[in-house]
């Protein structure tokens, strides 16, 4: 029977990955995503999985394609620097096509940065990510509740590509406590197709260095299909919307509370929040009321890293502005500003 | 009674594994698989190798083998095993990547005391990308990346991980080599004890194992492994090092 | 109805657990709520505050510009947040600390002599117990036999089942006597 509670973000994201059969966790702590790593060097062992504490984030992903090849369901989280380091491991996850679930709880700033909120990361986490042409899925959960049915779905995800599944976050997410409702604890069997089992005798390379005639292919089938079934949002009002708001995680949030603040002085802002980053939800624009003003994109990053998959999706035919929020969560109220100078054409394009 | 060699059955030819003349992979490979097939593991058996030179041997033999990445052949190993422990799990790699790149690998393993066992072929270069020192090389050794020799006020002293090793509680460490019959029978001792102890669950088990590049020592096979016991056994000796009793 | 709250005071008087209980109360209660903390370097400057939400409908962000109860455990946590209370709202004052004050006139202040009476109540370390107690009565936002009844499910659910009747009657007093 599902049980309802009272959870930390993190704590809830590491105990739904318990509930979808995840037995194997590595991993480094880093301010914020350090709980997801103290909730499971207790749990992991109390329902008879492995918990390591890694020498570095790197090691952790590579720990993470030994298990999974064992057939196991696995996890590992970091934040900002940790992710830097994560990358050689996810190109190698995406390269050997074996499912893994990782997660970013965003910070601030580049080089060390801080351990404040931030949504900076998106740039490196949707479009980085690791050396070569390396994709996965990225989701990105908005409340408590949303993480623990993505980081479920993740599992699913992982297994349907043979793909590793990156869950992005930020310290808002992952600090914040909701009340959640928990999924049975499912149990999952090692003996999968993609594991090495005994009496197997298989031979493999990660990232084959021959036959791309066969292997190429393989990979653009797997993009396309993510791209045309995986692309997932929620959308808002955006039907009459003078001006519709773009975001994911808390800048959603924030944006919703904003659409109502709008909607009652009369401004027709709508929103789409964003479910997954990659693929992009390209489809959510066509529900967009034709005569819209512009798009606001509203993230906690220096850049507006969100604003060029937004032009793609548009393909540049309709504005688009930026409220940017760099180490302070957005506000709803300038989000509303915002929109009204957008109607009234007093803001500035980018 | 005459005795008989016989190439195990797991030990595959077909593929041409891609060494060159002279190398030490080809042995080590060969009596890893004998200690395997004598114990009755080929089926239960799963090989991490790193990429370079080590991963030519990846389709030398038919068990179950991947091969991780630069230096993490060892962490890779240890996910593995973690889940599967009925297996007998082992890393496979060379001294640049154990000794470079994954050196913290080889450290925390260790201190985690992983119950694995890492098999290290020490040539005292980066063969595969061509002949670069590596953290194994001798002092004077002429590598491409240490044309007059390495110096020790360039690049410090030869590193010996049996020494640190000893200094740590892990079940097994042991040097061997396969310049000659004699080494190349010890060797294999020390890799069947070390596979036992891990099947036992007695910790982590580590046996590293002096073998010759030709190539980039510049040297024909008979001159590669004379060096061998000239030199590099002189600065790496062979014999046991750690033997924990069982817990 | 939306209602922010902030509980704030010097790290070690029980801040981050007051906001988790009444977090806990709102959600055994049937309410939405998020909770959510002040961390980083002021974790260990020694002050403390997490921002409660409570509502009956989907919350937007947990974290509040303005708000309609200040729980103020120290003096410096006052002075940081009391600004921030809308005109009508709610200041606790945990007056065994913070003395000889004057505070705005558009709010109601409550004085919550939190030590005091968690000695009468025999229960020393029950002072959040006894200003969730005036915080219930004062701005009705639960009720407190719901409330009683979820503080007693927090702490047996965390294996402190043991200091369920003192908590009972901290919270009693609190309701009662402020």
């Amino acid at each position: 029977m599902a049980e309802r509670v009272v959870m930390k973000g993190n704590e809830a994201l590491a105990e739904a990955a318990l509930r979808a059969g995840c037995r194997f966790f590595a991993g480094y702590p880093i301010t914020p995503q350090t709980e997801v790593l103290e909730y499971l060097s207790w749990r992991m062992p109390e329902i008879g999985g492995q918990f390591i504490q890694t020498e570095d984030e790197l090691t952790g992903l590579h720990m993470l394609m030994g298990a999974s090849h064992a057939g196991a369901r696995v996890l590992s989280t970091s934040a900002g620097p940790g992710w830097a380091l994560f990358h050689e491991g996810l190109s190698y996850l995406c390269g050997c096509n074996v499912p893994a679930v990782v997660a970013d709880v965003a910070r601030l700033g580049g080089a060390c940065g801080g351990i404040s909120a931030s949504q900076g990361d998106y740039e490196e986490v949707v479009h980085g990510g690791g050396n070569g042409d390396s994709q996965y899925i990225v989701l990105t959960p908005a409340s408590v509740q949303e993480e623990v049915d993505l980081v479920q779905e993740a599992y699913v995800l992982a297994e349907k590509y043979m793909n590793p599944v990156v869950i992005l976050t930020d310290a808002i997410i992952g600090q914040m406590m909701e009340g959640v409702e928990l999924p049975d604890i499912k149990d999952h069997c090692l003996d999968q197709e993609w594991a090495y089992k005994p009496g197997m005798r298989k031979q493999a390379a990660g990232w084959p260095s021959t036959g791309y005639d066969v292997y190429g292919p393989y990979l653009l089938n797997k993009w396309a299909a993510m791209e045309a079934d995986e692309q997932r949002w929620e959308s808002i009002q955006v039907a009459d919307a003078d001006v519709v708001a773009v975001a994911y995680g808390i800048s959603s949030r924030v944006c919703k509370e904003a659409v109502k603040k709008a909607r009652a002085k009369g401004v027709k802002l709508g929103l789409i929040r964003m479910i997954t980053a990659w693929p992009f939800p390209k489809k959510a624009f066509a529900e967009v009321n034709p005569a819209v003003k512009g798009l606001l994109s509203v993230e906690m990053s220096l850049k507006g890293q969100v604003v060029p998959d937004i032009k793609l999706a548009t393909e540049c035919k309709i504005p688009v502005y930026t409220y940017l929020s760099v180490d302070v969560v957005p506000d709803s109220d300038v989000v509303v500003e915002t929109a009204e100078a957008i109607i009234a054409g007093t803001a500035k394009e980018v | 009674m005459a005795k008989t060699f016989r190439v195990p059955e797991i030990i595959v030819n077909e593929y041409g594994h891609g060494c060159c003349q002279g190398c030490g992979h080809g042995i080590v490979n060969r009596i890893i698989y004998e200690v395997i097939t004598e114990m009755g593991m080929e089926d239960n058996c799963m090989a991490f190798h790193d990429l370079a030179c080590g991963s030519n041997m990846l389709y030398a033999q038919k068990g179950n083998a991947f091969s991780g990445a630069h230096g993490r052949a060892i962490p890779t190993a240890t996910g593995y095993k973690r889940m599967r422990p009925d297996m007998l799990v082992f890393s496979y790699a060379g001294d640049g990547a154990t000794y470079s790149i994954g050196m913290q690998h080889t450290i925390h393993t260790a201190l985690r005391d992983e119950c694995m066992t890492a098999i290290v072929v020490n040539n005292t270069n980066f063969g595969m990308t061509g002949g670069q020192m590596s953290p194994a090389s001798l002092l004077g050794q002429k590598t491409t990346s240490s044309p007059a020799g390495r110096t020790k006020e360039l690049n410090g002293n030869p590193v010996d991980v049996c020494k640190i090793y000893a200094t740590m509680d892990v079940a097994y460490v042991a040097r061997g080599a396969v310049n000659n019959v004699p080494n190349v029978n010890k060797t294999k001792q020390y890799i069947k004890k070390a596979f036992e102890k891990q099947m036992a669950g007695e910790g982590f088990t580590f046996v590293e194992v002096i073998a010759a590049c030709p190539t980039n020592w510049g040297m024909t096979p008979a001159q590669a492994n004379a060096r061998i016991a000239d030199e590099v056994l002189a600065q790496f000796p062979m014999g046991e090092f750690v033997e924990r009793s069982a817990k | 109805m939306l209602k922010e709250i902030i509980c704030a005071g010097f790290g070690g008087q029980g801040i981050i657990t007051t906001g988790i209980l009444i977090s806990y109360c709102a959600f055994e209660t049937g309410s939405q709520f998020t909770w959510y903390p002040s961390y980083g370097s002021e974790m260990r400057g020694g002050t403390a505050n997490c921002t409660i939400k409570v509502s009956d409908e989907e919350i937007a962000s947990p974290l509040a510009k303005e708000i309609d109860i200040l729980v103020g455990m120290s003096g410096p946590a006052i002075d940081k947040f009391v600004g921030s209370i809308r005109p009508g709202g709610y200041l606790f004052v945990n007056s065994s600390l913070v003395k000889d004050k004057t505070y705005r006139d558009d709010i109601n202040v409550v004085m919550v002599d939190t030590e005091a009476l968690a000695k009468e109540a025999d229960n020393p370390k029950g002072a959040n117990m006894v200003m969730i107690g005036a915080l219930v009565k004062h701005t009705g936002i639960m009720s407190l036999e719901g409330t009683g009844a979820a503080i007693e499910k927090y702490f047996t659910e965390h294996g402190k089942a043991k200091f369920n009747e003192a908590n009972q009657r901290a919270l009693k007093i609190g309701y009662v006597k402020c």
